[in-house]
């Protein structure tokens, strides 16, 4: 060896800046990783077929299920049932149930801690890869409120913005959960498995089928601070306009602070590669 | 502007442990531009745990590294742009076609070189429409290269870049791994194939249970290793009948019946004082073979001693090489053990 051990970490890099000029911006990133996701989601028709036809199944289930129950009470009709619901179940499976399939399959076959070395952050990374599910999520969203506003004659919503921010934080929200739930999955096919218990809380406790007026008082109370409850509240509130200020806040608060646990646990527990 | 002779990347006391179990053990190397440095070892010796702390997938859980002046873990954002990582397995998504992968990567590169061009580098450019799934494993090696190379990196960190190639697909990618070291581009390689190393390392380490036990150019590390004279003595005659060991510049040996096996480190002396004897006193010496040590009894040792060094204590190793892990624990004691 030559005397040319310079003391470590005093050689600057070579063309400081240049290169670093040139680095695609955020957008440009994501936009890369999305349109591979997009190809992938395209080509697993299966993925593909049951994103798109399960929330509309299960919103007419829904809607059979309000033909049954006496809501002269409540305030509601079965319109402004109905079309939260179908909105959440959109989310819950091409977001959610989607999402926790894409993370973890994309975590087994190397393919994130090979993104990993390159140039995105991690948060880059996770919102690339949900990328095309969330656009999917929200085209079908409108579709779905739009199908169920037309045949169920709902009236024109009379809060958009509460619907928007309900949407667009139930779509951050299981973004982050989708992610902490791959990281309890061991594999791909495991995933239908770990995703079910949100699945089925949602459905039977954020009022997708039995809206909270029908719940007793004390369940309700437990039943709103549940993770898709103010998503469906904060819908319903903006096309009946009947869930105030108050309201308004609270459901947002609950979202808020789903969408940090969730992004805690993500930091937490969230693994780049499969277990070794 | 930065001399030839900066270190572009440097590991100070570096560790890194998993839980209770501690991959990394405090090493120290550096890696000057242009220069190509090999990491030796064999499975499990800390290889990859060390590459990963250089790419910056992790922290380090004690000592520091530098890759062009930065943490590439904490300043991730101003060493990426520079460097290219060649994991030990792909990390394709399966169901993309070459082509969308390698646009893909384009995509978050800064000046990618085109497609075209990468693939081209690699021979895959007759490819560029199968999926990934459909792709040989040396062709996904290869397609993993060429987004490696895709941003024109000027530090490569290839892990275990040729396993799984066939001999012909092995040679190539020598020959672009030796065009980009031409070009200036300095080359951090992992590999268990003893033969790539030698062919392409300026300099390396080997790495036993996760710790560097010798590094240097080959000729610096094979020089510290004794080399051979063996053959067979002709019947009547004893290898007692021989001159004193230590006189023919002998640091241990080996007896089977007649066979004779002689460490040295100093070959030419060692034979020369056979040679008359044998001459002297008329003698055939049937087999009659002397040698340098290679890379690999190198290796092999080093890997043994180390090996042995943490299981404290001497047992029978059935795998690799039985004969070099025998002298593991150094001439001295091997001379009483094969006294016995």
């Amino acid at each position: 060896m030559t005397a040319t051990d310079a003391a470590p970490g005093t050689a600057p890099p070579a063309h400081a800046g240049d290169r670093a000029a040139d680095v695609p911006g955020p957008l440009a990133r994501l936009a890369a990783v999305g349109r591979a996701e997009l190809t992938l989601l395209w080509r697993s028709k299966l993925v593909l077929f049951g994103a798109l036809v399960t929330p509309a199944g299960f919103a007419f289930a829904t809607r059979s299920a309000v033909a049954e129950m006496d809501l002269s009470d409540t305030g509601l009709t079965a319109a402004t049932v109905v079309l939260p619901s179908a909105v959440v179940f959109a989310l819950l499976f091409v977001v959610y149930a989607n999402l926790v399939i894409v993370y973890v399959a994309r975590r087994e076959e190397l393919v994130l801690k090979r993104l990993r070395t390159g140039l995105l952050d991690d948060r880059e990374l996770l919102a690339g890869a949900a990328l095309p599910a969330l656009c999917v999520a929200l085209a079908q969203c409108l579709v779905l409120a739009a199908t169920v506003g037309l045949a169920m004659d709902a009236p024109a919503p009379q809060a958009p913005l509460a619907a928007v921010l309900g949407v667009l934080l139930g779509m951050a929200m299981l973004t982050v959960l989708a992610a902490a739930t791959a990281a309890a999955t061991k594999s791909a096919e495991s995933a239908q498995l770990t995703s079910m218990p949100l699945l089925l809380v949602s459905m039977f406790g954020s009022g997708l089928f039995v809206p909270f007026e029908v719940l007793p008082d004390s369940l309700a109370e437990i039943a709103r601070r549940l993770p898709l409850s103010p998503v469906v509240e904060l819908v319903r509130g903006g096309w009946t306009g009947e869930l105030g200020a108050g309201g308004t806040v609270e459901a947002l608060a609950v979202a808020v602070a789903w969408t940090a646990a969730g992004a805690w646990a993500v930091r937490r527990w969230f693994r780049w590669e499969p277990r070794g | 502007m930065v001399s030839a002779q900066d270190n572009v990347i440097s590991a100070t006391g570096l560790r890194r442990a998993y839980g209770d179990f501690e991959a990394v053990r405090g090493i120290d190397f550096a890696v000057r531009r242009g220069e190509l440095f090999a990491l030796l070892g064999t499975n499990g010796a800390g290889k990859t745990s060390t590459v990963e702390l250089l790419e910056g997938l992790a922290p380090p859980s004690g000592g520091e590294v530098r890759v062009l002046g930065h943490d590439p873990y904490r300043e991730r954002r101003r060493v990426r742009p520079y460097t290219g990582v060649m994991l030990q397995e792909g990390g394709m998504p399966a169901q993309l076609t070459v082509a969308e992968t390698v646009r893909m990567w384009a995509g978050c590169t800064a000046r990618p070189r085109p497609a075209a061009e990468a693939l081209e580098l690699v021979g895959l450019a007759g490819r560029r429409d199968v999926r990934v799934a459909h792709l040989s494993g040396g062709e996904r090696r290869r397609l993993d290269l060429a987004l490696a190379l895709l941003g024109r990196p000027e530090v490569l960190f290839l892990d275990e870049p040729t396993t799984g190639l066939d001999a012909e697909g092995r040679h190539a990618t020598w020959e672009l791994v030796r065009e980009l070291r031409t070009g200036g581009t300095t080359v951090l390689l992992t590999t268990h194939y003893l033969e790539e190393a030698e062919e392409l390392a300026d300099r390396l380490a080997i790495m036993a249970g996760g710790r560097i036990a010798a590094a240097g150019t080959v000729e610096e590390i094979v020089g510290a290793h004794p080399a051979t004279v063996s053959f067979r003595l002709p019947a009547g005659w004893l290898p007692g009948d021989l001159p004193p060991l230590p006189a023919l510049g002998v640091t241990g040996h080996e007896l089977a019946g007649t066979a004779v096996r002689l460490r040295t480190g100093a070959l030419q002396r060692t034979l020369t004082e056979v040679l008359l004897w044998a001459q002297d006193n008329g003698v055939e010496l049937a087999g009659l073979d002397a040698r340098s040590a290679s890379l690999e009894e190198a290796f092999l040792k080093i890997a043994g001693a180390a090996a042995d060094d943490r299981r404290a204590g001497p047992r029978e190793r059935p795998d690799q090489g039985a004969g070099a892990a025998a002298y593991a624990t150094g001439p001295v004691r091997t001379d009483e053990r094969n006294a016995r």
